[in-house]
């Protein structure tokens, strides 16, 4: 029971090799370390930020071998603090956590639809759908165009986002649902979707379509690992932990009440 | 999933670090509290569980409860709130499904944290659990709203914590350790009458009642208003009021509340505890527990202290 990292199943500690600011809320912090338990993309981390009682779960953007990418909005105290950490500091996370996205779908033509923060998971996704030979499309809803981020980490791997922004600054004026909606105007079809974002987001686009899909969901949590119950959600099959049956649920598993 | 944990090595205990707490013999103080560790089972994919000293497993009540509307936890300085309101599957999956789980990962003696919101409930989910061989101790939640009482706490009179106490031992062979609220004027009246009333250990304390508000939306951040306050922020009182009762009754008293190292561990052994429950420590990092019985040994040695035991009996 040594601090030794072998025996530490999950719980590592990384070093901070880039930590720096996309948009006027967002940035992205790449970690050094081991990453071996991460098993599917759309799982997270559970970091332990100094000076926070509780680690804050933050989903990982991509990862590799020997990092894991994230992007976080800084919205309180634990982001906040995480935004002045500088590169070569250290931060202690347990890994791998949740289910993640499952790919065994068929789906030819998936899209991948985020919104805000939510857009992160969706990166290694495409990645992992890419290896797949399928063909995702993505799109990214924001506010405004100054908070639009991650159109060129997709554009490195190919595929070229559509966006829409709530005041219309970039893409198409609106919601996610309305660029849905003006591809399907287009004779575009989708056969599957992968989606997270903010709940009202989530919520439309699930009524709004017939397609099958998934959906990943963001919740206060404590333990971030099974333990505590204070992340559980009522679903068709029972109670659900979002940190350990989820995050990501089927669309037929959730209830919209 | 491939597991790369210790599970198998087999477990070496430190005989100085065994207690014995109702007779029933531990290899070590070291706990889990109820809440902060399921029923075990999904902790062992971190490390082998059979090196804990025995495991307190969420909080049991009759029927299912799906528990409280979310969200159900705040942050707090060195500390939490958490209002999850007692989720669990009921008595009768606990025995048919959560324990056969519980027995595949841990092998030692099991305390079962009993809740009720009536003392009939309380009685028969007690009757049952009393049956369940690993089961070694029953530990009544007594912080629970008593519905025939005007919802006030069973913890929070002496009167319906001795009515309890006293139903209950007429339907168990095991030892009962009541557990107590802290949230009341007399906490020593209180872990009195439970004596009286036939509890055979006491463990205290539970959470503090308390709430945070979220600046932004002027609003409560748990959902159901306030909840348990719990964490090493929680530490002073627990030692304190475990210090006041050990000194008064003639039972066991179990530590509990924001214990989260060796040092604290010991330092309630010396306030009068005879084991300890570790709660929120496991949340923030799931080794808490080994880590603790880990680096009890060294402190030991630095304090000259030969075997825990010796620290109830001085």
């Amino acid at each position: 029971m040594s601090s030794n990292k072998q025996d530490r199943y999950k719980q590592h500690n990384f070093r901070i090799i880039e930590n720096r600011q996309l948009a006027p809320k967002t940035w992205l912090m790449k970690l050094e370390g081991e990453t071996s338990e991460i098993k599917a993309t759309g799982q997270f981390i559970n970091l332990a930020v100094e000076g926070c009682f509780l680690r804050r779960p933050i989903s990982i953007c991509d990862y590799s071998d020997s990092t894991i990418t994230l992007l976080y909005d800084t919205v309180g105290k634990g982001t906040e603090r995480m935004s002045r950490m500088t590169v070569g500091e250290s931060i202690n996370a347990i890994t791998g956590l949740g289910n993640g996205f499952w790919t065994n779908v068929e789906a030819a033509h998936p899209v991948l639809i985020g919104g805000g923060i939510g857009c992160a998971p969706l990166l290694a996704l495409a990645h992992a759908l890419q290896a797949e030979e399928k063909s995702p499309e993505v799109i990214l809803g924001f506010n405004t165009a100054t908070d639009v981020v991650m159109p060129d980490m997709f554009e490195e791997i190919g595929i070229k986002c559509r966006i829409s922004t709530a005041d219309g600054s970039m893409g198409t004026r609106g919601f996610v649902t309305d660029v849905l909606r003006e591809a399907a105007e287009n004779g575009e079809t989708f056969d599957y979707f992968y989606a997270c974002g903010p709940l009202p987001m989530l919520r439309a686009l699930t009524l709004g379509t017939d397609m099958p899909g998934q959906l990943s969901l963001d919740e206060r949590m404590a333990c971030g690992f099974g333990i505590c119950m204070c992340c559980s959600l009522e679903t068709r099959s029972g109670a659900k932990r979002i940190c350990k049956e989820g995050p990501v649920f089927s669309k037929d598993e959730l209830i919209w009440k | 999933m491939e597991i790369t944990n210790n599970n198998t090595t087999p477990v070496a205990h430190n005989p100085r670090l065994e207690v014995e707490l109702c007779g029933v013999k531990l290899h070590n103080p070291v706990i889990p509290a109820s809440g902060c560790f399921g029923y075990g089972y999904g902790m062992d994919e971190y490390y082998n569980l059979d090196i804990l000293g025995s495991i307190s497993f969420k909080g049991t009540t009759l029927h299912p409860r799906y528990g409280n509307p979310l969200p159900r936890a705040a942050e707090c300085y060195q500390g939490m709130i958490n209002s999850v309101g007692l989720q669990n599957p009921g008595i009768h999956k606990v025995i048919s499904e959560e324990l056969p789980r519980m027995r595949e990962v841990f092998h030692n003696p099991i305390i079962a944290n009993i809740s009720g919101f009536s003392i009939d409930e309380y009685v028969e989910c007690c009757r049952l659990i009393d049956k369940e061989e690993q089961v070694a101790i029953i530990e009544l939640n007594v912080s629970c709203p008593n519905v025939h009482g005007g919802g006030m706490a069973f913890g929070t009179c002496a009167a319906s914590v001795a009515e309890v106490v006293k139903e209950v031992k007429k339907v168990i062979t095991k030892p009962l350790m009541v557990k107590l609220s802290p949230n009341v004027t007399d906490i020593v009246s209180i872990a009195k009458a439970a004596e009286e009333a036939g509890a055979d250990a006491l463990c205290l304390i539970n959470t503090l009642l308390g709430m945070r508000i979220d600046l932004k939306t002027g609003k409560p951040v748990v959902a159901n208003v306030m909840g348990g306050f719990s964490g090493p922020a929680i530490f002073p009182v627990a030692l304190r009021m475990v210090w006041q009762v050990s000194h008064a009754v003639n039972i066991p008293v179990v530590g509990c509340g924001g214990v989260s190292s060796a040092s604290d561990v010991i330092e309630m052994m010396m306030a009068g505890a005879t084991a300890v429950e570790v709660g929120t420590a496991n949340l923030l990092n799931p080794y808490a527990c080994p880590d603790i019985i880990t680096a009890l040994p060294s402190l030991m040695d630095k304090l000259k202290i030969a075997k825990l035991s010796d620290l109830k009996n001085q």
